[in-house]
Order: C-alpha cells, then structure tokens, then sequence
C-alpha cells in the first residue's frame, strides 16, 4: 500500500459521512427504514477505512507525514508580497490517523445505539442525516493541514452541534440551548480567527507546517515574542469554546437537551475533544507562557467543574461537568507539556465517556419505558433520585458502566488509569520544573472528586433499592443495537489496547507513535524541551501513581460511606453548608452572571442604539425635513404677506389715491376756479412770509 | 475585446433591452397582464443569457480600472458634440461602456437579481402596467451604472434609477409608502447634487486631446479623469492632496455613502425596505446598496487616490461602525424586515472594512461580499415575502413553529441564514473572512473591534431563526401552506450559487483578481503618480 492510496482512503472517509448526509436529507422519507441502514452502514465503512490507514500508516510509514495539497484560491502576484495562493490540504500523521478511527468508531457505535434508542422519533431520518454531517465536519478537523480548513470545520461541527442539540426544537429549552451553544462557541471563534490573523498577516500562509516552519526559522510575528504568545493564546481560544474551557464552558450542560446519543458522540467523545486536538496540532506554534495560560485553563475548569458534578442530581449533567472536567484534564496535560499523555486521555476518554453517556441513554431509554408503562409523566427519568437498583434489572448496563466508571476513576488495569497517570505524573513534572505548584494540587484534588461524584452516580442509580417497587417491575434491559455498542466500549476502556503494561503506558504502541513534537519557538521564550521535561517526569513516576491511587480510593470510599452505608448524610451536609451547596448546586452562578452582564448588556444596549437611530439619527434627518418645511412656510407667508402684500399695497395705495382724488374731479368749473383761487391765496401768503 | 450580436454591443444590449421590454409593456392592452409578466420575464430571462455570456468571455487577465485598452465589452460613440456654447465652448459627451473585473460581477449579480425579482414580482396585481413599465426602467438604470465608463452617463443612469425606484415604493408599498418613497427620493437626490458638483469640477479640470482635431476637450471621460496628467494645470482639481481635492472626493463620498448607506445617512433604508413590495426589497438590498461601494471603489478611490488614501482610516472605521451599529440594531427590531434591513448595513459594513484595507485579499473580499451580500440578502427579504404574503404580518414575535409547518420553506431559511451569519462552506464566509484577513494587515485593532459583528450577528440570527422557526405553531397559523413553485423557483437558484460559491469561490474571485490587485496598486501606489513616473 502506497502512500496515495493512504491518502486517496483517508478522502473516502471523509467524503462517507458526507454523501450519508445528503443520501438522507433528500431521500430521507423515501428510502428503507428513513435511511439509518444507509447512515450506519456508510459508517461503518468509513471505520474499516479508518482501521486500515491506521494500520498501515504505524506499520509501514511509522514516522512519515502524508500530505496532500491543492491550491483553493490564487491571487497572483500580489504587490509586496509577490505571488500570493491559498493552498489547502488534508495531512494523515499518526495523530490523524488515531483520531480517525477514534471518530468514526464512536459515530458509528452511536450511529447504531440510535437506530433503538432515536426509533419512532418525528424527525428520525433528520436525526440520522445530521449526525453524518456532523461526522464529516469532524473527520474534516482531523484531516486538515491548514488553519483555513480547521476553521471551516471548526464552525461546521458548531453549526451540526447546534442542529442536534436543538433536534426538539419545539422545547423551548432545547432551542435555547442550541441557540447558546453556538453563539458561545462563536465567542471562542471569533479569538481563533483573530489569532489565524495575525499569522496570515506575518506568513501569508494557512498551512501548519509552512508556519511552524517560518517559526522555527526566526520569523516571528511582528518581530515580537509576545505577539506569538498571543496568537498562540487566540488559537487557544478556539479550544475554550468548544472544548468547554472557563470561562466558556456554560454551554456543555445545557447541551445535554439533545438526544443522550448525540451527547455521547459530539458532547462527550469527538467535537469537545477537538480543542485538545487543535492544541495538540498547533503545540509546536506555543511558547511556554501560551502553554502555562493553557495549563491554567485546564486545571481551573477541571476543578470548577468536578465541584458543580458534586451537586448534580440530572445524570446527564453530572456525566457533563464531568466532561468538562476531564477536558480540562486533557488541556492541564498538554499545557504542562506532557503532549503525548493530554492525547492519550483524549483517546481513551473518548471511549469511556462515550460509554459512560451512551449507559446513561440506556438508563433513561428504560426509565423512559417504565415511567410512560406507568401514565406517569411528571417523574423525571434523568434525576438520580428516582433511580436505584437498576443493577439487577439492567446487568449488561451496569457491568459496563461500572467499567467506564473505574476508567474514569483511574484504577489499574483500565485505560484511564494510564491516560490520567501520565497527565497527573506531567503535572507533578510540571509544578518541579517550574514552581507552579498549584497545578499539580489541583490536578489530584480533581482525580478524588471524581472518583467520589462518579461512584455517586454508580451508586444512586444502580445499588440499593429502586424508589418506586412498582415502577421496578417495568424496567428492562435496552435492546441489542443499544447494548452491544457498551460492550465494545467496556472492552476499549481496558489497558491492554493501548499498552501491555498495566502499570505503564510509555512502553506500549502509543506512546511511541505519539510523540511529543519538537517546538518552533525561539529558544528563549520555549517551555522545557521534552528530554529535561521527561527526565523530572521519570523522577515524579512513582509518586504519581500513589498519590493518584490513594485519592481516588478516597473518593471512592466516601462515595460509599455518604452514598451506600450512608454513615454520612448527604443531606445534612448540604443543609450545614447551605451557601456552599447553592453555589455549587447554581454551577457557581456562571449563567447568571453572564446573563446579567453579557446577554443583558448586549440586548439592553442594542435597544438603546435602536431608540437613538430611530429617535436622534432619524429624528435629525425628520428635523431637517421639518425645518425644510417650516422654511419653506415660512417663505411662503414671507412671499404672500411681505412681498405680495407690497405689490398689493401698491396697488391698494394707488386706488385709495384714485379713489380719493376722484372726488375732487367733479367736472364743474366754478370749483375747479374755487381750487385755483385758494391755490394762489396759499402761495400768496407762503411767499409773503417768506 | 468586443462581442456584439446585430452589430449592438452586448452591453448596450444588456442595458437597453429592458427600456426595450417597458416600450412593449406600455404597448399592451391594459387587461393583459399576463404578457407584461411575461415580457418582463422574458427580457430578464434574456439579460441572465447574456449574463452567462459576459462570464463565458470575460478576460480573466485584463486588469481595466483606468486603462481603455484593457476593458472589456467596450464600446464608444459620440453621444454629444455641441461646437459652442457659452462659457463651456465645446461640449463633448460619449456614450462609452465597458466592464472589468469589478464591474463584472456586479453586471452578473444585477441580471440574476432582476430575474429574481420579476418572479416575486409575479403577484402584483396592482397597476400591472405600470409597475412593469417602471421595474423595467429600473433595470435599465441599474445596469447602466455598472457599465458606464462616463462619468455622464454614469450620472444619468444614476438619476434614471431614482424615478421608477420612488412610484415603485410609493405607490405599490405599505401603508406608509408615501413617506418611505419620499425620504429615499430627497436623500438620495441630496447626495446626487453633491455628486453633480464634483462631477462638474471634474469637468472642468480635466482635458484630452481630440485625436480627430487636436484640439483640447473638457471630459467627462471617467478613465481621463483618473489620469493626473489629465487635470490642467492651474485648475480647480490639479495636483496631488490639495484642498479642494479633498473637498470633491467628500462630496463623491456622501453622494455614494447615501447609497451604501453609510451610518448615519442610513436611516432611509429601513424605511424603504419596511414599504417597499418585496421584490423592490430584493432589487433595494441586491443592486442598490452596491452602487454606493461600487462608487466608491471604482469611481472616488482611482479618481482621488491620494484623498482616498488621506482618508482611508476614517473611512474604515466607518465601515467598523456600520458592522457593528447595524448588528445591534437589528438585535432590537421587532419586524422581520426591519431587521434584514439593519443586517444589510451591518454586512454592507464589511465591504467597506474590506475595501479600505487596501490590499489584494481585502479587495476581492469586498467585491465578492457585494455579490453574496446580494445573493443572500435577497434571500432573506424573499423569505420574509413568503410569510408576509401568507400571514399579512411580519412581526418576530407572532410566529413560532414554521418549520413543521412549512418544512421546504424552512430549509431554503436554514440557508439563508446560515449563509447571512457567515457559515463557512457557505458564500458570505469567504467574504468576509477575506475582508476581514485584508483589514487586519492594515487596521490591526480595527479589524480585531470589528469581529464582534461576527457574534452579534450568529446571536441576532440564530434568535430570529428561534422567534420565527422553532418552538410552537400558534393556532393562528395551522392553515398555512408551505412555499409553492413559484417562490421556490425564485429562491433555489439563489441558494445553489450561494452554496458552490461557499465551496468553490474560484469561477468569482478569477473574474476580479486581476483588476483587484490592479485597483490596490493604482490607488495605493499614490495615484498614478508611480505609474506617471513610469
């Protein structure tokens, strides 16, 4: 297999996706079973696709980057520039190549798990081209060589994302909350962009590797290092948005409205993790101050958000703000330059989170079922309280929940275990080189919350007795296209894929395939090169691995005294503390506070500026229409009164004057004579006097 | 380059054909409306014909701008030679068309948008004669704009536009039609006197040799005017960066920024657009708006390069305003039109920002964004023409629900809107994306301010799309049926070209690089004084 056909099988699965969405979104009501064969199945080829390049590309061009390029736009020769194109691509290195398969795996198990749990939905074969769009925007991201593309993308799974979290648009809850999804994310963008233009402002070029390339050959934005980390800090920006980052992260909970499959696949596995990936790929453009902003993102929004999952009632949005917390995990990671191991979490989340959302459907699939057998309508089918129990009704849920809950938790043998032991390891490496010792605190406070909200859902939901007996009876395990997908993901959340050292992941394929990227940027402003960073990384190991296992057992453990023995009263503890348990309960107040700041200034101001256009704008140019008018009156009365008025009076005067002298022309002589006489008399004495 | 068919440029053809169309409309019987539909459909049919022609034939290297040799589809006549008149001795006017790479698109986008709009136009059943008549009229007006090279007739096309514009707002629009029709008419005539007077100084600061005579002629020859070597010395205009140059570019400016509309000379536009029928809406937002930056850049900027330059940082942050001050006002309308009116200032914006970028990438940006602008917003206001017509109200907060009720309807909105709020793969990202590319290397912190319209603009749109589309159906409008043949015939075209130009933007930007660059170099390069030199 040579290095075309790699690439001419990567453009296959981009392009499968794709021609699923327009199968179905034109032909959708007309073919077999609305088209969710046709979407499934186009799929699934795109994973044995998938499955292939990634074989072939660790085995036969291990360290080789495949690129492919084509010129998009052409300006010619452009003046002070000369010729100026703007070159696109698709670009398969190996961490393309997993990211590939990570994608198109869970789309298709999430593909499949809908086909029972979307079934009799009013907009199924809607739902089924969405999510091919949406796995084409995707899979768009994973490919691209070039920051134009990534940003195309970058909005096209923001644009999917919005159209499947609004899937019940008729909820006004769900159109609000695609409707905030989107425009937060755009908050992200719109940084992205601004940071995508600064470096064609410097390098006239989109393309990754032509810019770290520039980088690495001296030529620095604007000649100045603290430009660079600006940009770095913009593109990052991108990645708070979609990856959920503080302060961004309000969004990921209310996205929770859409389908719990859709949850699964873009607000768990795939389009969140994206920002990691867009770090990932732009790491070697990121100076150490950039990596230290990003590595404080992280760990704030991993610890902010493992304390609202404390308080959380609604399963989904417990399995969300741990989401979000694990994102931080993953941006914490490659902040503190343990690259390879914030990937690795990203693969290995991808699967058990995935697991963890796609059981949770199941969970509430049959609550669903349950609750409606009963007529009853009210009882919430996600909240915690209701549950209880379900491990004896439900086994294969169960079984495989309890493994993506120990993934998660970061006990040995599963995959998390290792992914999470080399971020928390990193960060320890970390807090040594620099003196930044509040990262690695947080980075293992973290681990112990959420063993102890993750156990918490385990056990609300599937020990003890189920709250309502009569509603026990009605509950039955999901059906097979939704069962088997939690299997396989068990299966993927053990160690053994990625590494066949339990207690070690460095050894195994992975971390040999992924390594961390030499950096571009001057040596002054870089972060510890990677042979300094894994010399201390050796030393913290150990340390690592028992101060990791001891918090999570102890999150565990009072998990089980709060949750299961109940030694310790949940509710008490809520009622002693009633600030702390509202301010965690309200998720610190962020939507809140940005709607009275934000959204409230926004909209306040725009009716202020649409009172002053109609008012003062308009209200000058109807003032000067006025004034035209009034002038114009006004002259008009000048012209009849003032300047008619003269004419008329001249002619009044001379026929009050005719008038007058009229009466003296009577036509008799005798008075005529008379006139003449007093005439004389008159001059006669004047002259006299005189 | 020249194509003629029956020995008439094709130009000529494109411009006079509609007067041609309005003399047989006016000839048919009054009861007859269905052949002045039909004619009138025919004649734009023909002009989107012609249209493909122009695109099928247009030199993608010829750079036009200021040099007669490299504009293409030219032709020149003597239109007036008067030997003597009093004070202006001889009085020589040409009748002199020819389009280049940024005239061309706008000369496609007005053949596409007049066949969009006869088709909305298809319900009128008002007057049918004369509206006919006068949208012909119009047309005729529109086209000439783009394709004069006189600055003459230039102004002439540009007054002949005016009139039909003013009865078909007046006389066919909504209940404060009056009002509308005569703001839009005194405020667009308030910006032609002062055109009119740049005209004239321009007139008699420039002259060219009569190669018939040898003798020295006063032009209005748009071309000879971008010419300093054309400007007498001693006259009103001559030199570079002078005062009372400065003085005629302001008063080109305002005659133009009426026309765009630039904040705060806009405040016509949503008046206009609120009581104009919908497809005078369409041919308002599609054509007009253009005229006023096609103005700009094409007549003021290579006329004045050196005020426009002077003026360059003003201008953008005019441009910044427009984004920005639109985006917000139109968060705050509560009439479906309103706000499509609002959001046009707002993207008309962008092509300002992307043209005082002065750099090849903002250019073309600004050049396309007029195209999309066009195709888009027309989609927006045909859109609101849909319900409007089926429900007789256009307030945001009446509807709820249409997208299961009128599920191709909304389809066709999903687009649009998208497409209006900068979705990438569809056309008006790329636009703006380049405006916005070309803007930062010139207003770094500009362009930065000015990317808060790209928010404001998913937040206005995205909330639109939920008071109107999403949610519940009120009772009120159960009966409402879905968009029917006719409006789907008027809206799909727009739709496919807005999405292969989102994807492949190429068969466009081809069409105006070379006079983009060209037009960035000239102007920059301070106005032919290097190429003087040369």
């Amino acid at each position: 297999m040579n290095q075309e056909l790699i690439l001419q099988l990567s453009a296959a699965v981009l392009f499968l996706p794709l021609a699923s969405f327009l199968l179905i979104i034109f032909f959708g009501k007309r073919l077999p079973r609305q088209g969710d064969a046709i979407g499934t199945s186009m799929l699934g080829l795109a994973l044995l696709a998938s499955v292939v390049i990634l074989l072939a590309k660790l085995l036969l061009f291990h360290d080789e980057v495949l690129d492919f390029t084509f010129t998009w736009v052409d300006f010619k020769s452009v003046a002070g520039i000369g010729p100026l194109k703007i070159d696109l691509g698709i670009m398969i290195d190996n961490i393309t190549a997993i990211m590939l398969v990570v994608v198109t795996l869970i789309s298709f198990l999430v593909h499949l798990f809908s086909t029972a749990y979307m079934s009799g939905d009013v907009r199924y074969s809607r739902y089924f081209a969405y999510l091919g769009f949406f796995s084409f925007s995707m899979l768009g991201i994973v490919l691209t060589n070039n920051f134009f593309l990534m940003y195309v993308f970058w909005e096209l799974v923001g644009i999917s994302s919005y159209l499947l979290i609004g899937h019940w648009y008729e909820k006004k809850s769900a159109a609000d909350a695609s409707k905030k999804a989107f425009i937060v994310n755009r908050v992200g963008d719109v940084g992205m962009f601004i940071g995508i233009n600064i470096l064609w402002a410097n390098y006239h070029t989109f393309t990754f590797e032509k810019i770290f390339a520039a980088i690495a050959g001296g030529q620095i934005p604007y000649d100045s290092n603290p430009w660079l980390t600006a940009a770095g800090i913009l593109i990052f920006c991108g990645a708070i948005g979609k990856s959920a980052q503080f302060p961004l992260h309000v969004w990921l909970p209310d996205a929770m409205e859409g389908p719990t499959p859709v949850s699964a696949l873009i607000h768990a596995a795939t389009m969140v993790a994206a920002g990691v990936y867009l770090v990932a790929r732009t790491f070697p453009m990121m100076t150490a101050d950039a990596l230290v902003f990003i590595a404080y993102v992280g760990a704030i929004t991993a610890f902010i958000s493992a304390t609202i999952a404390i308080a959380q009632n609604d399963i989904k949005k417990v399995l969300a703000y741990s989401t979000i917390s694990q994102l931080g995990y993953m941006v914490l990671g490659l902040g503190v330059g343990a690259y390879t191991a914030g990937f690795f979490h990203l693969v290995t989340h991808a699967a058990f989170k995935a697991g963890l959302f796609l059981g949770s459907g199941s969970v509430i699939h049959a609550m669903h079922n349950a609750l409606h057998h009963q007529g009853d309508h009210h009882t919430d089918a996600q909240d915690l309280r209701n549950m209880g129990g379900l491990r004896k009704k439900m086994p294969v849920t169960f079984w495989a929940f309890l493994v993506y809950t120990l993934a998660i938790c970061g006990v040995p043998l599963t995959s998390g275990f290792l992914s999470k032991d080399e971020i928390l390891a990193g960060s320890l490496a970390f807090g040594k080189l620099t003196g930044q010792t509040l990262i690695p605190v947080i980075g293992f406070l973290v681990a112990g919350l959420t063993a102890f909200y993750m156990f918490r859902i385990v056990i609300l939901a599937f020990l003890g007795d189920h709250k309502d007996p009569a509603r026990f009876e009605h509950l039955h395990e999901s059906p097979k296209a939704m069962t088997i997908p939690l299997v396989v993901l068990a299966c993927l959340s053990f160690f053994a894929f990625y590494s066949f050292n339990p207690f070690g992941a460095s050894s195994g394929w992975f971390f040999h395939a992924v390594e961390r990227p030499m950096t571009a940027v001057p040596n002054a402003v870089a972060a510890a090169s990677a042979e300094e960073f894994e010399g201390v990384l050796h030393e913290s190991h150990v340390t690592a691995m028992m101060l990791s296992l001891s918090v999570a057992g102890l999150g565990i453990l009072l998990a089980y005294v709060t949750y299961y023995w109940k030694k310790i009263s949940a509710e008490k503890v809520a009622k002693a503390l009633p600030p702390v348990h509202a301010f965690l309960l309200n998720k610190w107040y962020f939507d809140e506070l940005y709607g009275a700041t934000a959204v409230a200034g926004t909209v306040g101001f725009s009716r202020v500026l649409a009172w002053f256009d109609s008012k003062i704008i308009d209200g000058i140019v109807n003032g000067a229409g006025s004034a035209t008018r009034l002038v114009s009156f006004a002259s008009g009365k000048f012209d009849s009164i003032v300047v008619d008025g003269a004419v008329n009076l001249v002619a009044y005067l001379a026929g009050f004057f005719g008038l007058l002298f009229r009466k003296i022309q009577t036509g008799k002589v005798q008075t005529y004579i008379a006139f003449v006489l007093v005439g004389v008399m008159v001059f006669f004495f004047i002259y006299r006097i005189v | 380059m020249s194509f003629t068919i029956l020995n008439v440029g094709i130009l000529t053809w494109m411009t006079f054909l509609p007067i041609v169309g309005m003399v047989v409309v006016l000839l048919l019987p009054k009861t007859n409306k269905g052949a002045m539909r039909w004619t009138a459909l025919a004649v734009t049919v023909f002009q989107v014909v012609l249209a493909g022609l122009i695109y099928a034939n247009f030199n993608r290297g010829m750079t036009g701008i200021n040099s007669a040799e490299t504009m293409q589809f030219k032709e020149l006549f003597s239109w007036i030679d008067i030997k003597s008149v009093a004070w202006f001795g001889r009085i020589h006017i040409d009748y002199f068309v020819g389009i280049d790479g940024i005239s061309a698109p706008m000369v496609l986008l007005t053949a596409l948008i007049s066949f969009v709009a006869v088709i909305a136009s298809w319900n009128i059943e008002k007057a049918v004669k004369g509206y006919f008549a006068l949208f012909l009229l119009l047309d005729t007006g529109m086209m000439g704009v783009f394709v004069a090279l006189d600055f003459f007739l230039f102004y002439v096309f540009w007054e002949v536009m005016l009139l039909p514009m003013y009865f078909l707002i007046g006389v066919w629009g909504g209940p404060r039609r009056e009002y509308a029709a005569i703001k839009f008419f005194i405020y667009t005539l308030f910006g032609s006197v002062l055109m009119l007077l740049a005209l004239l100084a321009l007139y008699f600061s420039v002259t060219v040799v009569d190669p018939a005579t040898g003798e020295k002629l006063h032009t209005f020859n748009m071309l000879a005017m971008m010419n300093p070597a054309n400007f007498e010395p001693g006259s009103i205009l001559s030199g570079l960066n002078t005062y009372w140059r400065y003085v005629a570019y302001i008063a080109l400016f305002i005659g133009f920024a009426i026309k765009v509309p630039l904040f705060p000379f806009h405040t016509w536009l949503p008046d206009a657009h609120v009581e104009a029928p919908t497809a005078i809406s369409v041919i308002l937002a599609g054509v007009l708006l253009k005229m006023g930056t096609y103005g700009l850049m094409r007549v003021a900027f290579p006329i004045f390069p050196d005020a426009a330059m002077y003026y360059l940082y003003p201008l953008a942050f005019i441009g910044f305003i427009n984004i920005v001050y639109g985006a917000l006002c139109a968060m705050a309308q509560k009439d479906f039109k309103k706000l499509i009116a609002y959001s046009s200032i707002s993207h008309m914006g962008i092509v300002i920002l992307g043209m005082t970028a002065m750099n090849t990438q903002g250019m073309m940006g600004a050049v396309f964004q007029m195209f999309n602008h066009g195709t888009i917003t027309a989609m927006l206001f045909l859109i609101v023409g849909v319900i409007y017509d089926r429900s007789h109200t256009r307030g945001l907060d009446d509807f709820g629900g249409l997208m299961n009720q009128m599920p191709k309807y909304s389809a066709i909105m999903v687009i649009a809107f998208f497409a209006a709020l900068g979705l990438p793969g569809l056309s008006g990202f790329i636009s703006e994306a380049f405006s916005f590319l070309g803007a930062f290397q010139t207003f770094r912190w500009l362009a930065v301010a000015s990317t808060l319209g790209i928010i404001l603009t998913a937040a206005y749109m995205l909330w639109t799309l939920q008071r109107v589309f999403l949610g519940t159906l009120p009772d009120k409008w159960k009966e409402l049926p879905d968009i029917n043949g006719r409006e789907l015939v008027a809206l799909v075209p727009l739709a496919i070209i807005v999405i292969i130009l989102g994807i492949y933007p190429a068969p466009m930007l081809n069409m105006m690089n070379a006079s983009a660059n060209y037009l960035v170099d000239f102007v920059r390069g301070g106005g032919g004084l290097t190429l003087l030199g040369k």
